[in-house]
């Protein structure tokens, strides 16, 4: 079926698509500068167009605690926020993940820490990907570098929550929830009819059947040993199967720019520049941050002289191209902090002074 | 092609919607487009801006620090961007309320006297259609009939009625325009 | 007569409910929460709606009460049983949802998802069992927590000029227009019990009629945080807790 083509923020593209892949909640708390996703959302009348239910909470607390009472019918449910709302539900979070229960959380990023600014960051990395809430779990963590992007991630993140009855994360930032551009729509998904709904799910205890409990209580070590190792199973799988990454003029290059979201499209740009000015460049994106694509980076530190991890943080991720290359070339990390967008240039200069030239 | 643009003045003189308008109309002729805001308090009555980017190419960087062309419609956005725009750019600025005005010798400078104009004319509502019809006299990135498509699917059906205004404000901009500077 | 004729059906005064498992209960003897289990159980069966009902456990005491109550259960995180209540019911608007919370979960640290499930006028049982005290860690001040009275964090009571006062939760939240009907009940006595179960069976009756919030508060004891046996944890119960939290309905619907 033909993709319907749409000119829309981000954030308004992913409530869009959340409609179209047959969400059957979403439980929010405004806060900029994602709010227009349940302003979307709410004059959309999701409830007339499939039945979607959509609520605005007292809480991102709340939020996160109604997306787990729906999550546990087996329905599938959603939340969005931005960081100071996101540090709320790591409670929440560390409960569905421990519940295995399947569920996708917008983080739209802004500056922190605390209060901090609403301009766009990439300062929530570890947060999002190093735990966050409490307890040994992983959020499936994919990021957006498009309108686009927003769109079609929403999918994909809750066939994986699906898959692996984990919650997903969409990690964008305030550029791209704000930004507009064109974005081409999948045709409308039905939403999940009760037959069709997971058998885990509280729906009701069937005949013959025996209850079904949501929990992620065991006071038995023993056996909340055993569900730790199976939840690590799962994410042992999926890192084995699920890591998602573009790499841009990789071929050749003899230096890259490691980074994702916004500054990924920066650096695309900065890519240019220095290819303009014949370097050798190229440009490394993780799309799942969890689960990392460290096997393709180490690889590549095979072929380049250096890396330059960019992100809108005092350096996050770096951490992370640092493991994956594991010595074998030089990376070092440049970003703005509090808001402020990097440019291009400031990109190239940074490759040129710290990678380049050091 | 690719022409990046930043259009910057008072929120609330349209300046975002200008913004999405020509870039509603790229996506009529096909091309890549990318609108990107400045956001927050300065949407409530301070400053705002838009960068809006039309390319045949797919589209990098949404966010840049230097300009083909700057439409600046206040004194702040004048000491702001004037800078940014490229050796041989294009800015075109209302001069109301402009108390310095563009002294840089590289670039071509426009004046537009839109405000003067829309309220003269009754069109305070459509002033920035004004300021995009002397910007596509500069520079006919988009077709006007493209324009009309990219009303339509920017603007809400009930406000379809003022389609005609906001045409004749994009042609009375084309008469306004007038060169300052040209290299 | 021998134990065939006693055991026969014409002779049966009680039966255990099916809607309860056969998982022995890990509560205190002379605690409440047990003979509050049976009542919801034993209305979910006479209603018949055990395939349509989900239940919501708290964090305290009655954590594990997903293992008795053999319907389909989910556990929430401390306080947010409302919360989570109305994500299901929200999915599930036809099903029965119910929460049971304790006195710090419901009115101390869920407090904000007690009022505001309540305002939205969700259309959910919420069951509140106050017995003053955190039973499950160990006997600690609660919301509910009587002036004068001690607890391992109040050791001296609780003096109210530094730790505030009981919350009387009930009150404050039958003022809202979103609950329907608000209740205070006690099951110390056969009689206390009988009275219980008629407010809980009306509770979870108005679901149907989608008017709100249906809230059930049981003053009950807990004899080991308490530090009294079963019999004068009631006594106490009835000379302490009784005056300040009296039994009876707080808001009866207009319209019945």
């Amino acid at each position: 079926m033909e993709r319907e083509l749409k000119l829309m923020k981000g954030n308004e593209a992913i409530a869009e698509a959340a409609i179209r892949a047959g969400a059957d909640s979403y439980f929010g708390y405004p806060i900029t500068p994602q709010s227009e996703i349940m302003e979307y959302l709410m004059a959309q009348k999701p409830h007339e167009r499939t039945g979607m239910v959509v609520l605005q909470a007292e809480s991102e607390t709340a939020s996160i605690n109604m997306v787990y009472g729906a999550a546990a019918c087996g329905k599938k449910s959603m939340t969005s926020s931005s960081s100071p709302g996101v540090s709320l539900m790591q409670e929440g979070l560390s409960y569905i993940a421990g519940a295995e229960l399947p569920c996708l959380v917008v983080n739209v990023q802004r500056g922190g820490p605390g209060l901090g600014t609403i301009q766009p960051s990439q300062a929530d990395y570890f947060q999002t990907v190093k735990g966050g809430g409490h307890g040994d779990y992983k959020l499936i963590t994919l990021a957006p570098s498009s309108v686009q992007e927003m769109a079609d991630f929403v999918k994909i993140a809750f066939d994986l929550a699906f898959k692996y009855r984990n919650p997903a994360m969409i990690l964008s930032d305030g550029a791209i929830g704000q930004m507009m551009e064109k974005v081409y729509l999948d045709p409308q998904v039905p939403r999940m009819k009760e037959e069709e709904l997971p058998s885990w799910g509280t729906q009701g205890k069937k005949k013959g059947q025996d209850h079904k409990i949501i929990t992620s209580l065991e006071l038995e070590s023993e056996k909340q040993e055993k569900v730790n190792l199976r939840i690590q199973a799962k994410y042992r799988q999926l890192e084995e199967e699920e890591v998602r990454f573009e790499a841009i003029s990789c071929d050749d290059a003899e230096y890259i720019f490691v980074a994702y979201g916004t500054s990924a499209r920066i650096c695309q740009k900065a890519v240019d520049m220095a290819r303009e000015r014949g370097y050798k460049v190229g440009l490394f994106r993780p799309i799942t941050l969890y689960p990392y694509p460290f096997k393709q980076l180490n690889k590549l530190a095979d072929q380049v002289k250096g890396m330059l991890s960019v992100e809108m943080s005092a350096g996050q991720m770096v951490e992370d191209v640092r493991l994956a290359v594991n010595g074998k070339v030089k990376v070092e990390h440049f970003g703005r902090l509090g808001g402020i967008i990097h440019s291009p240039d400031e990109v190239f200069n940074a490759l040129l002074n710290k990678i380049i030239g050091g | 092609m690719t022409e990046e643009i930043i259009i910057a003045g008072f929120g609330g003189q349209g300046v975002l919607s200008m913004g999405k308008i020509l870039a509603y109309s790229g996506i009529m002729q096909d091309m890549e487009v990318s609108w990107m805001p400045s956001y927050g308090p300065e949407m409530r009555g301070g400053t705002a801006n838009v960068t809006v980017i039309l390319s045949n190419e797919r589209i990098s960087s949404p966010v840049l620090n230097s300009f083909d062309t700057a439409i600046i419609l206040n004194q702040q956005s004048m000491d702001k961007f004037e800078s940014t725009v490229k050796p041989g750019g294009v800015l075109i600025y209302d001069d109301n309320g402009i108390t310095r005005h563009p002294s840089r010798k590289d670039i071509n400078i426009y004046k537009i006297s839109a405000t003067n104009e829309a309220s003269k004319a009754g069109l305070i509502k459509v002033f920035n259609m004004i300021v995009l019809g002397g910007y596509l006299k500069v520079k006919p990135v988009v077709k006007t009939d493209n324009i009309r498509k990219g009303l339509e699917k920017s603007l809400p059906a009930r406000h379809h009625g003022m389609i005609p205004e906001n045409e004749k404000a994009v042609m009375k901009g084309m008469e306004l325009i007038e060169a300052i500077q040209i290299l | 007569m021998d134990i065939k004729d006693i055991i026969k059906e014409e002779n049966l005064v009680y039966k255990r409910t099916n809607v309860l498992t056969e998982n022995i209960m890990h509560y205190c003897p002379g605690c409440g929460h047990g003979t509050v289990h049976r009542i919801i159980a034993e209305v979910i069966e006479e209603m018949g709606i055990q395939e349509e009902t989900i239940g919501v456990a708290p964090v305290g005491c009655a954590v594990l009460a997903y293992n008795y109550f053999n319907v389909d259960m989910q556990q929430a995180a401390h306080g947010r049983a409302p919360a989570v209540a109305t994500g299901i019911k929200r999915v599930f608007p036809e099903k029965f949802v119910f929460s049971y919370q304790g006195d710090g979960d419901l009115a101390a640290i869920g407090t904000a998802e007690t009022i505001h499930a309540c305002n939205r006028g969700e259309n959910i049982t919420m069951i509140f069992i106050n017995n003053g005290i955190y039973g499950m860690t160990g006997g600690q001040m609660a919301p509910t927590t009587l002036e004068g009275m001690k607890s391992s964090t109040s050791p001296y009571g609780r003096d109210v000029e530094m730790m505030g006062y009981p919350l009387k939760m009930t009150e404050l939240i039958a003022n809202l227009p979103g609950t329907y009907y608000v209740t205070r009940q006690s099951v110390h006595t056969p009689g206390n019990v009988r009275k219980t179960k008629k407010a809980i069976r009306m509770a979870f009756e108005n679901q149907k009629l989608k008017k709100g919030v249906s809230f059930v508060e049981v003053v009950s004891n807990c004899n080991s945080g308490w530090k009294m046996n079963p019999v004068q944890a009631n006594k106490w119960m009835v000379d302490n807790m009784f005056p300040f939290y009296p039994l009876g309905d707080i808001k009866v619907p207009q319209d019945k």
